[in-house]
């Protein structure tokens, strides 16, 4: 313990030097900024700024450009409360009952909340990190891919009870997700599946396309069907911070979110996408009354919106005690460490501890500062809503097809969305809700590659998800959830509950 | 006489100013450098260290854009189809120039007659490194496993076309193993954390990703397929210290240009990545990562053509022969 205190004292005495906390600063209002902005994402910012901190020590870069990952996080709930649109995978969730909390007149809240919840996930992710780092490695190498691919299922089935409306449908759109996600280049043989001789599509739908096309262009479209319905969140803005009722509400997801944001952070492979849908889908089970959700309940922002921001942070924990990034975002800060002369490795926090230590301390007064930058905004953001339309479609498809255009470069890729923008239009108004899809496309990718990775080292036999015992365990919570889902008598009254 | 001295002398000072305005007029604008990986990968960071020191000497900036995909194809293609003025650049590496031919059968480049050639920016020394406690203790013992125990060892490498992939498969293909269990990642990172938690049995990969891991001994490393040891490893013996002396491949990273660049502008490029090799800050960076500085002979377009060449040659047979 003494140690701990020895190592922060250590770590904020770097963090609070002028120029740190001057680029720690710069570096939560750029990520702020990027984040509410839809599409342009973190790792297209990170890449674009790297040359800038070329001239900076190492620790002031990467304090940075930490600063603008986390950042990114506190910016893209605002975007997706307001205008419904996810900027990062994790932002998904938000959309449900965020933007349905908005279109009550109770944006300010949803903002409130989510931003007092990422403080509170954002400071104890801090002290799990300083505190339980090390130790904590341990987890991200007990999983193989065999038991990624359980956690994968296990998540798939968080899906189902994510739905809103007809179980029919959201399953329908969970396999259309896992199906898009096969487009590409198959990862074991390098053949191209499902692009018809397209070179485009020979690396797979990037994400961001289809999460800018059927969330942002296919709501703009809809938007601009019946304007009335804005008018509505026009008309009355609200109060802009939570009050005692709604603090009381959210405190206990906000930590439940925050636990389980935490640990699926620290996972390999992205672990933290899976963080906000399985607090939404805890919330969601264990409420007195679950036909809120969807509706513009507080507690489906709180709990999602703490987990994201504490999986954000815990991610760092692989990278800067093993040297190996979870995820695309600290692959790029990898590269960062690099350029720099810091090779990422088990030894960076013996041989850099002031890098190790300032950096972590720097999170903390990154989440104070973007605390103080984000309370004071949410009357500004919230004003936006009453922008008039004219001026707020054009801007939101014009940053929709920049921050598309800077992911890759590939001007195709901005067809796309708009192809994707025109068939989220379609499943809208057939009344098929587009968070399954997105879900099973993210995890679509990652359960393949895990599924074909674990056959092959067990030499195709399908014993090793049971046998190895974590897998086998999440296997066994995947299958409580469906049976609970589909028990006759719940499911009777799943069926009164969701099907408006 | 006079007269003709006079325009002689004017034809002279002419062609010097004609020929000095021709310099002076590349570069007029911003450089591109397309990397057709991901920002923050090792040909990215070797292509922003270079690029930096390039623009000084250059006058004007090189813009590095990352346009990454099937296996950086996709950027080169798009660098090597653009017009050949010298403001359209590409950094590739092995995999890129010299093995992509034979692992993508409809390849929209020819990196041997339809390039112009820069020169070398760094060779990356590739390792073979296995899990912590991996039976085989050196190379001999690890070849003579892997060849007795082809149904249990498992490779790991970070997707078809990745250098990983590469220099494995060219391992293989030497041991007589071509069909050897392989487990393909999306990337090195995930690989690599397979390695260390032990479900993997071994790879090859670049210095520069596996160096701090075998030095804090979370992964051992049998040999290095360089024909020196490296000063960031000097205890790993090389491929012929270690008794697999025809195992030799480097990922390297070069510069190339459209074909039909005109020469001034190649021989400006040249210069300018000579003057930023020879650059102390950038010498030190480089080797720093593990890079093995280019030759005086690989710095100009012959030099690394031939090199291109050579590795193409020696790749060729067994990847298009590779299971894929």
């Amino acid at each position: 313990m003494s140690e701990m205190i020895a190592h922060l004292q250590l770590g904020f005495g770097v963090a609070l030097s002028l120029q740190n906390i001057a680029l720690a600063f710069a570096g939560c209002l750029v990520g702020t900024l990027i984040g509410v902005l839809p599409g342009v994402g973190p790792i297209a910012t990170i890449a674009m700024l790297l040359p800038i901190t070329f001239g900076l020590d190492p620790v002031g870069a990467l304090i940075m450009l930490a600063g603008i990952y986390y950042g990114a996080q506190y910016g893209g709930s605002t975007t997706a409360i307001l205008v419904n649109i996810p900027g990062e995978a994790t932002a998904v969730v938000t959309t449900l009952d965020g933007h349905q909390m908005a279109k009550q007149g109770r944006a300010g809240v949803a903002l409130g909340t989510a931003a007092l919840g990422s403080f509170f996930a954002g400071c104890v992710a801090t002290l799990i990190i300083a505190a339980l780092g090390a130790p904590l490695t341990k987890l991200a190498l007990l999983f193989g891919p065999a038991e990624y691919f359980s956690l994968m299922v296990m998540g798939l089935c968080f899906a189902v009870v994510l739905a809103r409306g007809s179980i029919l449908k959201a399953f329908c759109m969970i396999m259309l997700g896992l199906l898009l996600s096969t487009i590409g280049t198959d990862l074991e043989t390098g053949q191209e599946r499902m692009t018809f001789g397209f070179p485009p599509l020979s690396d797979g739908i990037d994400f961001a396309v289809l999460a800018m096309g059927v969330f942002g262009f296919a709501e703009v479209l809809r938007n601009l069907e019946n304007p009335e319905t804005r008018d509505v969140v026009r008309a009355k803005i609200g109060r802009l911070l939570p009050d005692w009722n709604d603090i009381k509400q959210s405190f206990l997801p906000v930590v439940r979110g925050t636990a389980i944001g935490g640990i699926l952070g620290i996972l390999p492979g992205n672990g933290a996408v899976l963080g906000p849908f399985a607090s939404y889908t805890i919330e969601k089970k264990i409420a007195k009354d679950p036909s809120r959700f969807g509706r513009g309940a507080i507690e489906g922002v709180a709990g999602p919106e703490s987990a994201n921001n504490a999986g954000a942070q815990t991610a760092f924990i692989p990278l800067l005690t093993l040297g190996i990034p979870p995820n695309a975002v600290m692959a790029l800060m990898v590269g960062a460490m690099t350029i720099h002369g810091i090779i990422p490795g088990p030894q960076v926090m013996t041989k850099n501890p002031e890098l190790f230590w300032g950096m972590i301390a720097s999170m903390w007064i990154g989440n104070l500062m973007l605390l103080i930058i984000n309370l004071p905004l949410v009357g500004v953001w919230v004003k936006l809503l009453q922008v008039p339309y004219r001026l707020m479609f054009p801007a939101i498809l014009i940053f929709c097809c920049i921050g598309i255009y800077s992911v890759n470069n590939q001007p195709v890729d901005v067809a796309f969305t708009a192809l994707f923008g025109l068939f989220g239009y379609i499943l809208i108004k057939l009344g098929f809700e587009p968070a399954p899809m997105l879900l099973g496309f993210v995890l679509g990718k990652l359960m393949e590659e895990k599924l074909r990775q674990a056959l092959i080292i067990s030499r195709g036999s399908f014993m090793t998800f049971i046998e190895r015992p974590i897998s086998g365990g999440l296997l066994a919570v995947a299958v409580i959830i469906l049976v609970v889902a589909l028990l006759p008598s719940i499911s009777q009254k799943r069926d009164e509950v969701f099907t408006e | 006489m006079k007269k003709l001295v006079l325009s002689l002398a004017t034809t002279v000072a002419l062609a010097l100013t004609g020929s000095a305005q021709a310099q002076s007029k590349y570069p007029e604008k911003p450089i591109t450098m397309i990397v057709p990986f991901a920002a923050g990968g090792p040909t990215d960071i070797i292509a922003r260290i270079v690029g930096e020191n390039m623009s000084k000497t250059l006058g004007q900036q090189v813009v590095i854009e990352n346009v990454a995909g099937a296996g950086g194809t996709t950027g080169i293609t798009r660098a090597l189809t653009a017009t050949p003025d010298g403001y359209t650049i590409a950094m590739g590496h092995l995999g890129t120039f010299s093995a992509a031919p034979a692992t993508y059968p409809g390849l929209k480049y020819d990196p041997i007659n339809g390039m112009q050639p820069i020169g070398l920016a760094g060779g990356t020394p590739i390792l073979i490194v296995a899990r912590k406690n991996f039976e085989p203790k050196d190379l001999k013992e690890f070849v003579a496993y892997v060849k007795t125990n082809t149904d249990k060892v498992n490779e790991a490498h970070a997707g078809v076309g990745s250098v990983s992939w590469t220099t494995c498969t060219l391992l293989k293909g030497q041991l007589g193993v071509p069909k050897l269990n392989a487990v393909a990642y999306r990337g090195t990172g995930p690989a690599l954390n397979d390695l260390v938690s032990g479900q993997i049995d071994f790879m090859c990969d670049q210095i520069v990703s596996v160096a701090e891991q075998v030095k804090a001994d979370t992964i051992k490393a049998y040999a290095i397929a360089s024909t020196e040891r490296s000063p960031a490893l000097p205890n790993v013996p090389t491929t012929k210290e270690a008794g697999l002396p025809e195992y030799q491949i480097e990922a390297w990273n070069g510069i190339a240009a459209p074909k039909g660049t005109p020469k001034e502008v190649v021989d400006r490029l040249v210069d300018a990545l000579d003057k930023a090799l020879k650059d102390e800050g950038v010498k030190k960076r480089l080797l720093d990562l593990g890079t093995v500085m280019p030759s005086a002979e690989e710095r100009t377009p012959a030099g690394f053509g031939a090199l291109i060449k050579r590795d193409a040659d020696k790749l060729s047979p067994t990847l298009a022969a590779a299971p894929k």
